[in-house]
């Protein structure tokens, strides 16, 4: 399958005033191409650094980070934009959909700032909508859809870009228990059947449940990392979409 | 990024319709100013425009030369304070300076005017034939004083409307009748077409003309034969008036033996002068409104500024979410740089509508004359656009300098 990401003694401080806050104190990881991960913690481990880091959104303080073969821990803002746009796909813990936009608006942005041409653009959005089985639902607005529906429009915009990992941060923080069921199924079923790396940040056992792999952080470091079986392994194929 | 542009611009002009009544209490500076900017320019434009058709009126590139400001023993007379000007000057200029392509004289003084049991007391202009031509005088009816009229000191008389309308009926036909100038009987050969005002304010209609030669010996009277009230010379193109007056000037003081150090015994006058002071004023006029109007657009900006602010403050998050899915900086600048400029466009665009609104309001309600000029509203237009994306700089600039991650976390 290969290697997508290669963390090799990643740190992180912050500067408050005089005092130097260490968020994460050097850190190693792999992950493979088509791994499910969910990454727990308490809040301050450092697991939301991590993830910042992980989705070129900050650069670590030392350390080296390859993704995908090319160094990006040492990348610029221009750069580093450019990454996130075609190999990193974010779904939120709020969902982060831009108000009063359609939904195949909200899905179509990363291609949008790609500078695809607009027929394309369109194409591609509602080709991830239907991906996770909202087509037909584009040109409803945020405030039309429900919660689980909101963040499967994230799901799809996240997907747009064909990225090579979709980070998911808490995705179902803000869903009730039968819809929070519904995306992580959505995102199994993307791990399985599409083969997209996933790592997932979560508090939840029964969340992190889904995923392949488990790691722990704890005050800026790793300190569990282990294979599990996911227990929801044959659900995803009670599908979502229907052909 | 053609489609990038085009897609913003749609977002810019939805995300305006969708806060009506903000976008428009923000627009009102602009509104406002361009709309005073259009108005007052086309104030300024007709008011100068009314000011060339009056110095037109009395003739274009007319050269009038007066005699006077001779002095005797230390005593300077004033203009037309002595008869220093003669036909025969008159005949000189016209042959020896080319540039001119018509020379006149004329006296003038009021007199009694009757006509049957009516009586007005107007001035009274013995003319040269080329007067005429060089004041653009045309006939409402009947024709022109000629140079047989002048040889043979015919008594026919031109006059003008506000003669017409004091010393005849309504309706009466004057062309034919015979008026009567200090007792002398006139026969009326023509009717001259209205002028109006002058450009000092006096009533050009208020007029009758009659041969030079008449005026002379049967009306007006002389001091010797020849002598005149003032002469007239004009030139095909304005660009030639300077060249003229100085050739006139030279040729006079020849004609009448003046010596280096003595100062000239006549003054020469033209269009240019007089339409110059009218120039200056509604120059200081237009300095004057610009400078309100540059206020009113200047706080116009402020107000986008300030609204622009608001607007990405409340709207870090969705910045943080663009950021994320892979905007650069750039695209963010650009976005809310469109932003403004939309607002500031379709303010200039209200504006203009409202500039050219009140400038019919002001054309129906006071009577001013006023002209819209397109290059004024094109003008406004780049103007507005150029404060938009002025008073978009700071703003936009602030937004896409958000970390992407605290924009995320934005509350």
């Amino acid at each position: 399958m290969g290697t997508l990401i290669v963390c090799k003694d990643l740190s992180k401080i912050y500067r408050l005033g005089d005092v130097e806050v260490p968020a994460l104190r050097g850190v190693n990881l792999e992950i493979q191409r088509g791994e499910f991960v969910a990454v727990m913690g308490a809040s301050g481990s450092g697991k939301s650094t991590l993830m910042n880091i992980l989705g070129c959104l900050d650069t670590p303080t030392t350390g080296s980070y390859w993704l995908d073969g090319s160094d990006v821990a040492r990348a610029g803002q221009d750069e580093l934009a450019e990454i996130r746009n075609r190999r990193i796909g974010f779904v939120f813990q709020n969902f982060n959909l831009i108000p009063r936009t359609s939904a195949l608006e909200n899905a179509q942005l990363p291609l949008f700032y790609r500078g695809m041409p607009l027929r394309e653009q369109r194409a591609g959005a509602a080709a991830a909508l239907a991906r996770v089985g909202l087509s037909g639902r584009g040109d409803h607005y945020p405030a039309q859809l429900s919660g689980g529906q909101q963040q499967r429009v994230a799901i799809a915009r996240a997907l747009v870009s064909s990225p090579s990992i979709l980070l998911a941060d808490e995705p179902t923080g803000n869903l009730d228990t039968e819809s929070s069921q519904d995306i992580m199924e959505v995102l199994q079923r993307l791990n399985q059947e599409d083969g997209i790396t996933i790592i997932l940040v979560t508090h939840e056992t029964d969340i992190a449940a889904y995923a392949s792999r488990e790691i722990l952080m704890k005050d800026g470091q790793i300190v569990r990392d282990r294979a599990r079986a996911s227990a929801h392994s044959g659900r995803a194929s009670a599908g979502l979409v229907k052909p | 990024m053609n489609a990038f542009i085009l897609l913003t611009v749609l977002t810019a002009f939805r995300i305006l319709g969708r806060n009506r009544l903000r976008a428009g209490l923000t627009m009102l500076g602009i509104i406002i100013g361009v709309g005073a900017v259009i108005a007052l320019v086309s104030i300024g434009h007709g008011a100068r425009a009314a000011v060339s058709a009056q110095v037109a009126s009395m003739g274009t590139n007319v050269i009038i030369v007066l005699p006077g400001a001779t002095t005797v023993g230390g005593v300077r007379g004033g203009q037309g304070g002595a008869v220093t000007l003669t036909v025969s000057d008159g005949l000189d200029l016209k042959k020896k300076i080319p540039l001119l392509s018509e020379t006149a004289w004329a006296k003038r003084d009021v007199m009694q005017i009757v006509y049957g049991n009516r009586n007005w007391n107007g001035p009274v202009n013995g003319i040269s034939p080329g007067y005429l031509t060089i004041r653009d005088w045309s006939y409402g009816s009947g024709g022109p004083i000629t140079q047989a009229d002048l040889d043979s000191a015919a008594r026919v008389a031109l006059v003008g409307q506000t003669v017409v309308e004091n010393l005849f009926e309504a309706g009466e036909e004057p062309v034919g009748s015979t008026i009567r100038i200090k007792n002398v009987p006139f026969r009326v050969i023509g009717v001259l077409a209205p002028k109006g005002q002058s450009a000092q304010g006096s009533d050009q209609d208020d007029i009758i003309f009659i041969p030079f030669s008449t005026a002379e010996r049967k009306v007006l009277g002389t001091l010797f034969l020849g002598s005149v009230g003032a002469l007239f010379a004009t030139t095909d193109r304005p660009e030639d008036l300077p060249e003229a007056v100085e050739a006139i000037r030279e040729a006079l003081r020849a004609r009448h033996r003046l010596q280096t150090d003595q100062p000239d015994d006549f003054t020469i006058r033209t269009q240019v002068d007089i339409g110059k002071v009218q120039e200056g004023t509604s120059q200081t006029l237009t300095i004057m409104m610009f400078a309100v109007a540059s206020i009113s657009l200047l706080v116009g900006g402020i107000g986008i500024m300030n609204i622009l602010l608001v607007s990405v403050t409340e709207r870090t998050r969705e910045i943080g979410v663009r950021m994320a899915v892979g905007a650069k900086r750039r695209h963010i600048l650009i976005q809310f740089l469109i932003e403004a400029m939309t607002l500031s466009l379709v303010g200039g665009l209200f504006g203009i509508i409202l500039g050219i609104l009140g400038a019919r309001a002001t054309t129906v309600i006071a009577g001013w004359p006023t002209i819209i000029s397109p290059e004024s509203i094109l003008a406004a237009f780049f103007f507005s656009l150029a404060i938009g994306l002025f008073f978009g700089l700071y703003p936009a600039n602030k937004a896409s300098r958000l970390n992407p991650i605290e924009a995320l976390r934005w509350e």
